[in-house]
């Protein structure tokens, strides 16, 4: 077989603020066959988007390649001059950002970009172009290909605009094409769709490709072959099955490892006890609220559930679904248009401005980027002592202490004291947001995708630390996530959320086998299983979401269900089902429907992985 | 294409509700002023009599509010009032000086406005490197070298040494091209040096704030050349930050340009403005600030509009 591309012995160095050189890749080279797809994988920090990039000899600000070959075809891509790399990029070479979002120009229309490489490659005429376009957007599954390309890209969605972005890297039907950490920005649900729209497009053009990732269970549907990256170096590679099954490196088997979480020791709550928050027909939105009290956008409607001390309560759905809304308005930062609250016993105002110190003390949050919740400018000491002063009217030597005591609980050394924050690694920054709550010394952590931005080893630790602190401070958590692993890993009750609304809720035993209701049902099988093969056997239809307006009190997952049992689920407001094992369900269907219709889907699957 | 008109017309009413109110606070303040006009006119020797009489004829003993309301209803009628320094309508001397100062304003804008642009463009495209720093250091010298000292160089240059310009600016009424360029050639360079430096500065700081935004890295990877990569893709999305920073600039020419008219002998608005400030003139001082502030409003205007027509987002 002949390799379409080769790379040996690729160095990279980049330059350090200090005047030094440090090596962020060394010593790499691997090759991929005509037609294959070879995964990078490794976390943030393993040089897989840099070596990604220099396949098209381009290197961010401050890099620089220092030695290596990379041949693609015939051409030695080292050797290009500023000219010839032009007529490489975008034409032979073509690359499919992380974050679709930001790498498509917010003033101009899609279709517009789409075409731009056509045209400065010359490779189309327009109109020809232009039928290839929609002709690839067919081919990914996007809704009206002959006018989606005429939106700008604000007015499509996240998932649609990643397979435009594929449809851009596709046009000029390039030799080798690079898909950046593709689906890491989408919800799961959205993800099996790209990934599905990806697949088939890769496998019928037989198109040569590198997918970089730091998920291998993506990676398991996507790729022939796997080079596994720690630290800008080559731990592991072969092809896919292979190092599925038998792992060679330590590092590899880290990486399955934390793909797994395993179930954590959550449920030590005390039952009897009176719950810490309890909240009844809780409604929030935003905008000034209209002649019937309703605000202009209802993001959350009727919304009740109660957390009993000492336990953690996982809040699930997709972006969207009103999660962070809701612990904002916990928190009183999104004023309630309707509903009470109560905080251990009391009734909890539901604006700030109308809170307590000790009401405030009590509910803390801790925001998903540690980045911009921290003021880069503060030293650790500094964001630490604040809270210390304000809550506890501490300071002198008893303050430095405290702010020692809490480090040490996060498990940081004291060193880092008189750092200021951007120094600190990720998942440093988030352990001191953490300590920043825990100085309040708080009854309730709001924890607000807390470890979404971390790379897997590193969100397990914090979520060990979690259950830690749990276990020794009895503090409770309402620990939102859009990833149903980690909240069955570690939530004692379950809810989650659709379009604002409870559509179930239970104990975590519960959501570890069917019957759930059909959106937690969709997520749960959304979630890549770490098998090859899964995506072609996960059976669920292409979720559609017409983006019609659902009446008020119908079922909101109504466009979107496989399940929907016309005349009833359009006409009738869903009632609430206990099923048998505990959880409730915002459905029509009862317990029988809904258990036969997943036994009968699974019975049509081979066995899972 | 409702919503662009309709977030226009609410600017358009934000931008007289600003004007109303500045009337009133301009107003206020004219009338805060030391001194008193029918004394300044009348001199000294005026006997208490005849300076009454004077006030009474001016209608200056009217309730405060009273006079407020009658200067607005003047002003929106077309005629506001009669020049208590020299007897003539405000209308007349303001239409005398007016065009001049547009017309001075408008060369400006047309030499200094490209300028910047491509100053600021080449700096960006640069950006850290040589060519940048050279440009910058450059463009930061221009901006803190006062105009005063400018314009009395360029005299000094241009005009008594090498005796190629007239020291004076006045343009006869039908000028050559050679007449023209002699006129305007010194102001003009002058004005220009001091608005180019700051919005090529504006120009380069929004424009690398784009270049490092994801979508540039894309266009690069799609092989768009560095002209490209900039005019095609950058630019449009700084045009809002560039837009605002040339309508501050350029603002600065109604006003801001005392010294440059009195320097070059232009008779342009700024000057008459001042000379209405030492001689109580309160109609005329009125009227000029009053002016003033509506080019500004005109121009932040314009920089919106501009602001928003790039922006998709807004523009829906």
């Amino acid at each position: 077989m002949v390799d379409q591309l080769q790379v040996d012995g690729l160095r990279i160095v980049a330059s350090t603020g200090d005047g030094g050189r440090k090596t962020i890749v060394s010593d790499v080279s691997f090759s991929i066959p005509r037609g294959e797809v070879l995964a990078l994988i490794g976390e943030s920090g393993s040089g897989k988007t840099t070596i990604a990039l220099s396949l098209l000899r381009y290197v961010r600000r401050g890099c620089h390649i220092a030695s290596g070959s990379i041949r693609l075809g015939d051409s030695d891509v080292m050797a290009m001059s500023e000219r010839e790399l032009r007529s490489l990029r975008g034409r032979r070479v073509s690359y499919v950002a992380q974050s679709a979002a930001s790498a498509f120009n917010p003033s101009m229309r899609i279709m517009g970009q789409i075409l731009e490489t056509t045209r400065i490659h010359k490779t189309l005429p327009r109109k020809e172009a232009e039928s290839r376009a929609v002709e690839l957007f067919r081919a990914l599954a996007l809704p009206e290909p002959e006018s989606i390309g005429s939106r700008y890209p604000h007015q499509v969605s996240g998932g649609q605009l990643q397979r435009l972005m594929a449809a851009m890297a596709l046009i000029t039907e390039p030799e080798l094409v690079i898909f950046d950490e593709p689906t890491t920005a989408l919800d799961v649900t959205t993800q099996i769709d790209v990934l599905r729209a990806f697949k088939r497009v890769v496998r019928e053009r037989g198109i040569t490709a590198v997918y970089v990732s730091h998920d291998l269970a993506v990676v398991a549907q996507m790729a022939d072959r796997v080079v596994v990256l720690n630290a800008g170096e080559i731990r592991e590679s072969g092809p896919t099955a292979q190092l599925l099954q038998n792992p060679q490196d330590h590092y590899t088997r880290e990486l399955m490892a934390a793909a797994r979480p395993a179930l954590g020791c959550a449920g030590e709550g005390v039952a009897s006890e009176s719950p810490v928050l309890s909240v009844k027909d809780l409604t929030a939105g935003y905008g000034q609220p209209g002649k019937d009290g309703r605000p202009k956008v209802t993001i959350l409607e009727a919304i009740n559930f109660s957390i009993p001390r000492g336990t953690t309560l996982g809040v699930i759905g997709e972006s969207g679904s009103g999660k962070s809304t809701l612990a904002r308005a916990v928190a009183g930062l999104v004023p309630l248009a309707d509903g009470t609250m109560t905080l251990s016993e009391a009734p909890l105002p539901g604006e700030m401005a109308q809170r307590n110190r000790e009401q405030l003390r009590k509910v803390q949050i801790v925001f998903q980027n540690a980045d911009t919740a921290l003021n880069p400018a503060h030293t650790v000491a500094r964001i630490l002592a604040r809270p210390l002063a304000f809550y506890h009217q501490m300071d002198g030597p008893q303050r430095d202490r405290r702010v020692r005591e809490l480090l040490d609980l996060v498990h940081l050394p004291a060193a880092i004291l008189d750092q200021p924050c951007v120094r600190l690694s990720g998942g440093q920054k988030q352990r001191v947001n953490l300590a920043r709550a825990l100085a309040a010394e708080p009854d309730l952590i709001l924890c607000d995708e807390v470890t979404s931005a971390l790379d897997t080893v590193v969100a397990a630790a914090i979520l060990d630390l979690l259950m830690e602190l749990q276990r020794e401070l009895k503090v409770s958590y309402m620990f939102i996530s859009h990833d149903i692993s980690t909240v069955r890993a570690i939530c004692d009750d379950v809810l989650v959320l659709y379009a604002g609304r409870i559509v179930e809720f239970g104990s975590r035993e519960t959501f570890s086998a069917a019957p759930f209701h059909p959106y937690t049902d969709l997520l749960i099988r959304s979630v890549p299983e770490l098998a090859q093969g899964w995506l072609e056997r996960s059976g669920h239809p292409p979720s559609k979401g017409s983006g019609g307006e659902i009446a008020p009190g119908l079922c909101p997952f109504l466009d979107r269900c496989p399940v929907i049992i016309p005349g009833q689920c359009d006409r009738v407001p869903p009632p609430w089902h206990h099923l048998a094992a505990g959880n409730s369900v915002l459905c029509h269907h009862t317990q029988d429907a809904l258990a036969g219709e997943r036994a009968m889907d699974e019975g049509a699957r081979s066995p899972r992985g | 294409m409702t919503t662009i008109v309709e977030l226009l017309l609410r600017r358009l009413g934000a931008s007289l509700a600003t004007l109303l109110l500045v009337s009133a606070v301009v107003f206020l303040i004219t009338n805060l002023l030391p001194g008193d006009p029918v004394q300044e006119m009348l001199g000294q020797a005026a006997t208490p009599e005849v300076v009454e009489a004077l006030r009474a004829k001016l209608g200056l003993n009217e309730p405060a509010y009273l006079r407020y309301l009658h200067w607005l209803g003047s002003m929106l009628s077309g005629s506001p009032g009669v020049s208590i320094a020299n007897n003539m309508p405000v209308a007349e001397l303001v239409a005398d000086r007016l065009p001049r100062s547009l017309t001075l304003a408008g060369i400006t804008t047309v030499v200094a406005v490209p300028l910047a642009l491509l100053v600021g463009i080449v700096a960006a495209m640069h950006h850290g490197t040589r060519t940048d720093s050279i440009i910058s250091g450059l463009v930061m010298f221009v901006v803190a070298v006062p105009e005063f000292l400018v314009a009395t160089v360029a005299v000094l240059i241009f005009a008594v040494k090498l005796r190629w310009l007239s020291a004076v600016s006045y343009a006869p009424p039908d000028p050559t091209l050679a007449e023209f360029l002699e006129t305007y050639a010194l102001p003009v360079l002058t004005l220009s040096l001091v608005l180019v430096g700051q919005m090529a500065r504006m120009t380069r700081a929004a424009l690398i704030e784009q270049l490092q935004q994801p979508y540039i890295e894309m266009a690069v990877l799609k092989g768009a050349s560095p002209a490209r990569v900039v005019l095609r893709h950058a630019l449009p999305n700084a045009v809002g930050p560039i837009a605002n920073a040339v309508a501050l600039s350029l603002s600065y020419l109604m006003g801001g340009v005392v010294i440059i008219e009195v320097i070059f002998n232009y008779p342009g608005i700024a000057s008459l403005m001042v000379d209405s400030v030492t001689n109580r003139d309160f109609p005329l001082l009125q009227v000029c600030a009053m002016l003033f502030c509506a080019g500004y409003l005109i121009l932040v205007l314009l920089a919106d509009v501009a602001a928003i027509l790039s922006n998709p987002r807004l523009r829906k």
